[in-house]
């Protein structure tokens, strides 16, 4: 399983020590957003009722919420995938979350600053400097080729043809486009026209990477290859991603962390681990049922205090996954050292439980 | 048990129900005809009671063109600008395509500036036809403007070539800033819907009589005419396109950033490009056919060609002129396509890459030019070359009076006498009262109260203008043909459904039969037929078959594969297949293609009063001839409304079958 090696790299990189807490990028609190030509009215609803108010209490009122309540911080430098099947209000979230759509109510700060209350004018910079995204059906440009849909983000801010194509050109070679430049999108599979939005994404050097269900519209196969280079890419780039998908193996492959919506509601925001280990309702323990417990579970989740005085048969860190060990747990009698960064004993990994994980059992 | 029990019984109610309403309606007919006999306001108000609109629009124009000021400029002024700034560019193609002009140098001296010579313009097109469309398109270029040229048509094709030039993009870009407003803006959006609908639904002719009485007879009031003509459709093309344009770019501008006119002009109208182009198209055909009718205010050229050879009744020459605006239109229809298709592949694989055309062509032009300054000889192709064809087809014509005419006038005297004559007295007799009846319960029982009074409105509307018996002779011709298009269009169709091969056929032959200008039609028609209702409702028939064709072909072979397969499973026989499966489920397109022989029937029966029909077409035509606006308006509208009751009633009709059989 060669795929899976960007998966064990990923997981190996991130947070140095356990509980460095990292900064916020983009936050929202108390995020609504109701459809309808009413809307001001139901703002005044929902604020009446300091932004709770149950589902059957708007229903009354004749509304029903797309995104209910929304709270979520998305730290610097993560991969933070919504997770939800089609009518979960996840497309709606990231729209809001972008102010392509106008939230109903709530508060959404970017980078310290309160987005809701910026000008048309100062929302086209940010957009412009500050975000890119990536569409579920590429939305790429016809007319353009290859080159002329990656530098046109450059051209609308009015960077000068030489240096938008020069800047396109490096983009093409990243996503492993090069030599197609003048190509136009019709002559290019599903795959490469997505690496074509991909490298439009990030031709402005965006800080928050949106990418509304990239990998949906393709082949499984295809899929799978860019979910890889999406992994690569981000170990280069060290974006601040939000990620939608309905896909869940999907999310637990990439997510740094995942927010579960189901009907508007975000039900449980957590790493892949919570998923699995502390499901907040039998909504998210369905979905994590079918989950391959020894891709997700990490050392530090399955260990127990170390006994003392045992001989280890060799270290991991506590945030390694049981598949990057289980050969190595499996071959020995003796258990395996778990030790944090300063090289502390933290508690030793057995044989048994790691063929538990593996076996698939409670 | 008891459910279906009450059911039936319901569904019996309601089948008693409609007998019923069905059989008061035919009574309340019956006793209005009896009545007309006494009263005659029922059979037709005209000779009692006409609401005086026509005064009214003619007072109103008047009005217009005498009194309306806005201060500083009046509406006359307004309309001489207008036409004195479509002049420029027209008198400048006209100069130096066909004319050429005469610069006084002082004392008595002149230098005469020769047209472009016409082989650097058959080179031009040539030249063009091959990088857009390659050898094939090519080769129709060199026969169509060589027929111009051989025959002594080139000229006058160059005249009509003119106004193309200058109608097209006018229309094209008012279209789409119209369509533009149109999709910024709901309100504009909901304001120009009907306007639209009823502009394409008004008969040519009816536009020609107030752009003649606000812009004068010319060529520049012909060609406003054409835009007006020509634009409607660009604009519901634009706003469509628009529109259609995918949600993720709208949002993929907004999310680099996009300013509204960016948004616009860089997302907008490039992505929307390939459906604009078939705007542009439908905007090149129409003005075309247009062109030609105009050129009875005016216009000149190709289309006063045919007019004065119909009118004389010289068939030799509006045959050759015809002819010429016929190959004219298939190649700028067949041309546009190939130049959309063009602009479509990629730079990589175009014809003639690295060679700058418009560079090329240009200093081809000024090469000749300077060539046929110095020679002017050779500007103009030397008339003795001309062959005239006019002679053997005059010659043919008077061989088939000759020796064809007794079985022609046979055909001719049998329809007349037992179709066409019997109808129209049918169509006469009846009250106005009692079609305005009928129509009121069929839109009724179709779809509500709304739609009746909407038909019933629009008959009392030709009633009280007093052009009831005028419209009966319309419904009647027009009935009459769309019966006879819609029979050979629906068997045709079934023929071609049957195969790939026949609907390739059908198709291509439908589609020339489109890109004929609607004046083309009447040529051989009268050169068989002389003049009269007989050769109007030939002309209508051979104008208005297409769509019947093509919507059946189409309706029979667009049915999922899957429910073919299981007819085919349940062991039916092709017959079976056919009368049991295929036209039951094709019925809706079938009427939709019947509808729309309905409207181009409609369009071409105004044409028809050119050669002598005595119904509203020839209203519209003699109110163009005494320049009296609240005539031809009216008696437009009329023709509009005809078409207006039969679309909304048929459109009603395949809502609610396909509503029943819940498919697309």
């Amino acid at each position: 399983m060669t795929q899976d090696s960007p998966l064990a790299d990923n997981a190996a990189a991130p947070p140095p020590d356990d509980d460095t807490p990292a900064e916020t990028k983009l936050s929202c609190k108390g995020l609504w957003k109701v459809f309808g030509a009413d809307e001001d009215r139901a703002r005044r609803v929902i604020q009446g009722h300091d932004g709770v108010i149950g589902r059957d209490a708007l229903e009354r009122e004749g509304f029903a919420a797309a995104v209910r309540n929304a709270d979520i911080d998305v730290r610097t430098g993560e991969i933070f995938v919504v997770m939800g099947l089609s009518g979960s209000g996840k497309s709606t979230l990231i729209r809001c979350l972008s102010l392509l759509l106008q939230p109903t109510s709530g508060e959404l700060i970017f980078d310290g600053r309160d987005l809701l209350g910026c000008s048309e004018k100062e929302l086209i910079d940010i957009r412009r400097h500050k975000m890119g995204m990536v569409f579920q059906h590429f939305a790429l440009l016809p007319h353009l080729t290859v080159l002329g849909n990656v530098a046109f983000p450059l051209e609308i801010q009015g960077v000068s043809r030489f240096d938008a194509e020069e800047r396109a050109h490096k983009m093409i070679e990243l996503v492993g486009l090069g030599g197609r430049e003048t190509d136009y999108p019709s002559g290019l599979s599903g795959g490469q026209q997505q690496r074509v939005g991909i490298a439009r994404s990030l031709a402005t050097d965006p800080d928050l990477w949106l990418l509304d269900e990239p990998f949906s519209a393709l082949d499984p196969l295809i899929r799978r290859e860019m979910q890889d280079e999406f992994l690569k890419l981000q170990r280069m780039l060290g974006k601040t991603i939000i990620f939608i998908t309905h896909d869940f193996d999907e999310a637990i492959r990439l997510a740094d962390r995942i927010a579960i919506m189901h009907s508007g509601d975000i039900v449980q925001i957590g790493t892949p681990e919570d998923l699995v280990i502390r499901p907040a309702n039998d909504y998210v323990r369905d979905f994590t049922a079918d989950v391959t417990r020894a891709k997700v579970l990490s050392a530090r989740s399955i260990m127990r205090p170390a006994d003392e005085g045992t001989s280890f048969a060799g270290d991991v860190a506590p945030v390694d996954r049981v598949t990057d060990f289980a050969a190595r747990a499996i071959e020995t009698e003796a258990p395996l050292a778990v030790r944090g960064r300063s090289g502390r004993l933290l508690g030793q990994v057995d044989r048994e439980a790691v063929i538990r994980v593996l076996a698939e059992a409670e | 048990m008891s459910l279906t029990l009450s059911d039936t019984s319901a569904g019996g109610a309601l089948q008693r129900a409609s007998l019923l309403v069905w059989g008061a309606t035919l009574a309340a007919i019956v006793l209005l005809w009896i009545a007309a006999g006494r009263l005659g306001w029922i059979a037709d108000p005209a000779d009692v009671f006409v609401i005086p609109i026509e005064g009214w629009l003619s007072a109103f124009v008047d009005w217009l063109s005498d009194d309306l000021s806005f201060g500083l400029f009046t509406f006359r002024d307004l309309t001489r600008a207008l036409a004195w700034v479509l002049e420029i560019p027209l008198s400048f193609f006209i100069t130096i395509l066909s004319r050429g002009t005469e610069v006084p140098l002082g004392a008595e001296r002149t230098l005469t500036l020769p047209p472009v010579p016409w082989f650097a313009i058959l080179f031009a097109f040539v030249w063009l036809c091959w990088v857009w469309g390659g050898r094939r398109l090519a080769i129709l270029a060199i026969a169509a403007l060589g027929y111009l040229v051989v025959f002594g048509q080139w000229g006058s094709a160059m005249v009509t070539l003119s106004s193309i030039l200058v109608a097209v993009p006018v229309g094209v870009a008012g279209g789409m800033a119209l369509g533009i407003l149109a999709y910024r803006s709901d309100r504009v959006a909901r304001g120009l819907t009907p306007v639209l609908d009823l502009m394409q639904t008004v008969p040519i002719f009816a536009y020609l009589v107030p752009v003649l009485v606000l812009f004068g007879f010319g060529p520049v009031s012909a060609m406003i005419a054409t835009v007006i003509y020509a634009m409607p459709p660009m604009v519901r093309v634009t706003m469509l396109a628009l529109r259609g344009v995918s949600p993720e770019l709208l949002e993929l501008g907004r999310m680099t950033g996009c300013t509204r006119r960016q948004m616009l002009w860089r997302i907008l109208l490039p992505s929307a490009r390939p459906s604009l182009m078939v705007g542009v198209n439908q905007v090149i055909m129409l003005s075309l056919n247009m062109v030609i009718i105009a050129s009875m205010i005016g216009a000149g050229g190709l289309g006063y060609d045919v007019l004065t050879s119909l009118r004389r009744l010289e068939i030799g020459n509006g045959l050759q002129a015809g002819l010429a605006i016929t190959l004219l239109a298939i190649l700028l229809d067949r041309m546009s396509h190939a130049y959309f298709a063009y602009r479509e592949t990629p730079r990589a694989q175009r014809r003639a890459q690295g060679v700058n055309n418009a560079a090329m062509i240009g200093a081809l032009l000024a090469g000749a030019y300077v060539v046929g300054l110095i020679f002017p000889a050779l500007t103009i192709y030397p008339d003795a070359w001309v062959i005239d064809t006019s002679p053997f087809w005059d010659g043919l014509v008077t061989w088939i009076n000759l020796n064809l005419y007794d079985y022609l006038d046979a055909v001719k005297t049998f329809l007349l006498i037992y179709v066409l004559v019997p109808v129209k007295r049918f169509m006469l007799d009846v009250p106005w009262l009692a079609v305005a009846l009928l129509l009121a319960v069929v839109g009724w029982r179709l779809s509500g109260l709304r739609l009746a009074v909407t038909v019933a409105g629009m008959a009392a509307f030709i009633a009280f203008t007093g052009n009831w018996e005028k419209a009966m002779v319309s419904v009647y011709l027009c009935g009459i043909s769309v019966l006879i298009a819609s029979t050979i269009g629906i068997l045709w169709g079934l023929l071609a459904a049957r195969s790939d091969r026949a609907y390739g056929i059908a198709v291509t032959s439908v589609d020339t039969l489109q890109t004929l200008p609607s004046f083309v039609y009447l040529i051989p028609v009268v050169m068989l037929f002389q003049v009269g209702d007989f050769s109007a409702m030939i002309a209508i028939v051979l104008y208005a078959l297409a769509p019947a064709v093509r919507y059946t072909a189409h309706g029979l072979r667009r049915l999922p594969s899957e429910i073919v397969e299981a007819s085919r499973m349940s062991g039916c026989t092709p017959r079976q297949m056919l009368w049991r499966v295929r036209l039951p489920l094709a019925l809706p397109e079938i009427a939709l293609g019947i509808n729309q022989t309905i409207m181009m029937a409609l369009s071409m029966l105004v044409i028809t009063a050119l050669v002598g029909t005595s119904d509203l077409g020839q209203e519209v035509y003699i109110a163009l001839t005494r320049s009296n606006v609240g005539q031809g308006l009216v008696a437009g509208l009329c023709v509009a409304f005809i078409g207006m009751i039969s679309d909304r009633l048929i459109t009603a009709w395949v809502a609610r079958r396909k509503a029943q059989f819940r498919i697309e």
